[in-house]
């Protein structure tokens, strides 16, 4: 280890382009957030609001119902991904499967799709009329499916659409994880008795703790600012089924051009994320502490 | 052990169907003339590639395909570049507030973007103004842009891969008389070329896939990027299915391609080099 200021200087160019394009633009929606400013207004201008735009959002109906239908479709994936994940995972790992490198590259194809491209293939398999999905639900199950007028189905198909996209990280995530845990601890609790349930719960959950909370974290960011793919599927609706909090600001902010409204969402949205996985950090690492 | 082996395999051929079939039916829908296109069949009749024709035949769609191509490989290039050089600075100095520094720099990932766009576009627009040229509508924009989420990810796994560098081999190069510039080129460089290589991919994935931030910001064909294109096809047309089908594969295909190179990385790149520590 050398002294500090050369150090900086190896960090100083990543810094300044961060500081640019992530710094400025946050110091900007603190100080925007204060004021009315709307350029098609008949007043372009900016207006001291004082806290007006946050007391506005916190009587926003329609705001706040999308950030808890965000909420809620962000619980429902994680803990879906993680189940299913870990499933496949310890399917995945099966002694000598056959073919088991096949199986995880395909598996594995999900991940890189664009979220974009990912939302236009399953509007094709799901649009009333054109994909197959509606066709043989009602074939085969008598069910009438559609995305465009039942908000359930619309709610549904995107949470599938996101299982679909993200499981696949859940899996080979554990699986690495699974991977690197050490043999010892397992082969004790068999000759101690545990049963399955028993060794999954206080063998296998505490080791892994490292690798779950690092899954569970990125997958909880991304859920909640997920967008183009839900943009593609059902462009929010019907009415306002699908209409996640990334969308809500994206469609009000850029047609209305109402843009002190939009600082101040942008930055309770900010606030929620960090609180949020604030939260997730402290019941992870602190549930650990008590177990040791 | 034989039975649940079997169980899994089946398990994992149920799995590849479900997997693949999106992919499928959009390779399916691609291959199909408009006469056909509301077959419900799910198998290719017939090779018929008009539709990539058409797609590959329109003059914006190649231009923002290259517009991506430009914008996806230069950051990825810049953000290796400023990536091992900050991961060297925070993996061999002892930089005072380095953690926080550390925790600063992957906060930028963690944000969503939907709540950067307002004051970018802004910014953009308004403020990063010199003379004439706006960043608005530019790839170097957009190149720029990108290092909000590509950067603190390549500083986070290239950080991890040089942590595996022993310190011992800089020291013995030191001792040879090497300077600070001939250790990073001689020494960390060549050892850690394969864990580049994978952070160049992946940014170069991540750059690619990106939407909101490129539809935003940009607003004609001199910056607009395949995710664009796709978007602007389905919300102008929205009924030419064959072809959405076909501009959607195009999109993918790149990073389909790619993806062969990292498969097995792909997990420790996602999830920033953590599961190492």
């Amino acid at each position: 280890m050398r002294q500090s200021n050369i150090g900086w200087l190896f960090l100083a160019p990543a810094t300044l382009i961060l500081f640019v394009v992530g710094f400025i633009p946050f110091i900007y929606i603190l100080y925007v957030g204060f004021f009315d400013w709307n350029t098609n207004a008949l007043d372009p201008t900016l207006r001291w609001a004082g806290l007006q735009n946050y007391r506005n959002l916190v009587f926003d109906t329609t705001f706040l119902s999308s950030l808890a239908r965000t909420l809620v479709f962000a619980f429902i994936v994680v803990i879906s991904e993680l189940l299913l994940g870990y499933v496949l995972a310890r399917a995945l790992m099966a002694d000598r499967l056959w073919g088991r490198q096949f199986f995880r590259t395909i598996h594995t194809l999900p991940i890189v799709v664009a979220p974009i491209a990912v939302g236009a293939t399953w509007r094709l398999l799901c649009v009333p009329g054109f994909g197959i999905v509606p066709y043989y639900l009602k074939l085969w199950f008598g069910i009438d499916y559609n995305i465009s007028t039942n908000a359930y189905h619309a709610f549904g198909t995107a949470i599938i659409m996101d299982l679909w996209h993200w499981t696949p990280f859940v899996t080979l995530s554990l699986m690495a994880g699974l991977t690197a845990l050490p043999k010892e601890p397992l082969e004790q609790a068999q000759i101690d008795g545990g049963n399955k349930l028993q060794i999954f719960w206080y063998v296998i959950v505490p080791m892994l703790k490292p690798v779950l909370l690092t899954t569970v974290f990125i997958r909880l960011m991304d859920a909640l600012r997920s967008v183009d793919e839900i943009w593609m599927l059902t462009k929010g609706g019907p009415a306002e089924a699908t209409r996640f909090i990334g969308l809500h600001i994206w469609i009000n902010v850029f047609p209305k051009t109402d843009y002190g409204y939009g600082a101040a969402m942008s930055l309770l949205t900010l606030y929620v994320t960090i609180v949020l996985s604030w939260l997730l950090f402290v019941a992870m690492t602190g549930r650990k502490g008590g177990a040791q | 052990m034989k039975r649940s082996g079997i169980g899994s395999l089946v398990l994992w051929i149920g799995l590849t169907f479900l997997t693949l079939l999106p992919v499928w039916w959009m390779l399916v829908v691609s291959m199909r003339p408009r006469v056909k296109l509301y077959s419900k069949s799910v198998l290719i009749d017939d090779l018929y590639w008009d539709n990539f024709l058409a797609v590959l035949n329109s003059s914006t769609f190649l231009q923002y395909l290259w517009n991506s191509m430009v914008v996806a490989t230069s950051n990825a290039a810049l953000v290796c570049a400023l990536g091992l050089l900050a991961a060297f600075g925070l993996s061999r100095y002892k930089i005072s507030g380095g953690d926080n520094v550390f925790f600063w720099l992957i906060t930028n990932r963690m944000a969503p973007p939907a709540v950067f766009l307002l004051p970018l576009f802004l910014l953009f627009t308004k403020w990063f103004v010199f003379g004439d040229f706006m960043l608005f509508d530019t790839k170097i924009g957009l190149i720029l842009l990108y290092c909000v989420f590509n950067l603190p990810f390549a500083i986070w796994l290239l950080k991890g891969m040089l942590d595996g560098i022993p310190l011992e081999l800089d020291e013995a190069a030191r001792v040879d008389g090497a300077t600070t510039g001939q250790v990073l080129s001689h020494v960390i460089l060549p050892l850690a070329r394969p864990g580049l290589a994978v952070t160049f991919i992946l940014t170069w994935i991540f750059a690619w896939n990106e939407y909101l931030f490129a539809a935003t910001l940009t607003s004609s064909a001199d910056a607009r990027t395949v995710t664009t294109a796709l978007a602007e096809y389905v919300s102008v047309t929205g009924t030419n299915w064959g072809e959405m089908a076909a501009m959607a594969f195009l999109t993918t295909l790149p990073a389909l391609v790619v993806l062969g190179f990292v498969q097995k990385h792909i997990v420790t790149g996602l999830t920033f080099g953590a599961l190492k520590g």
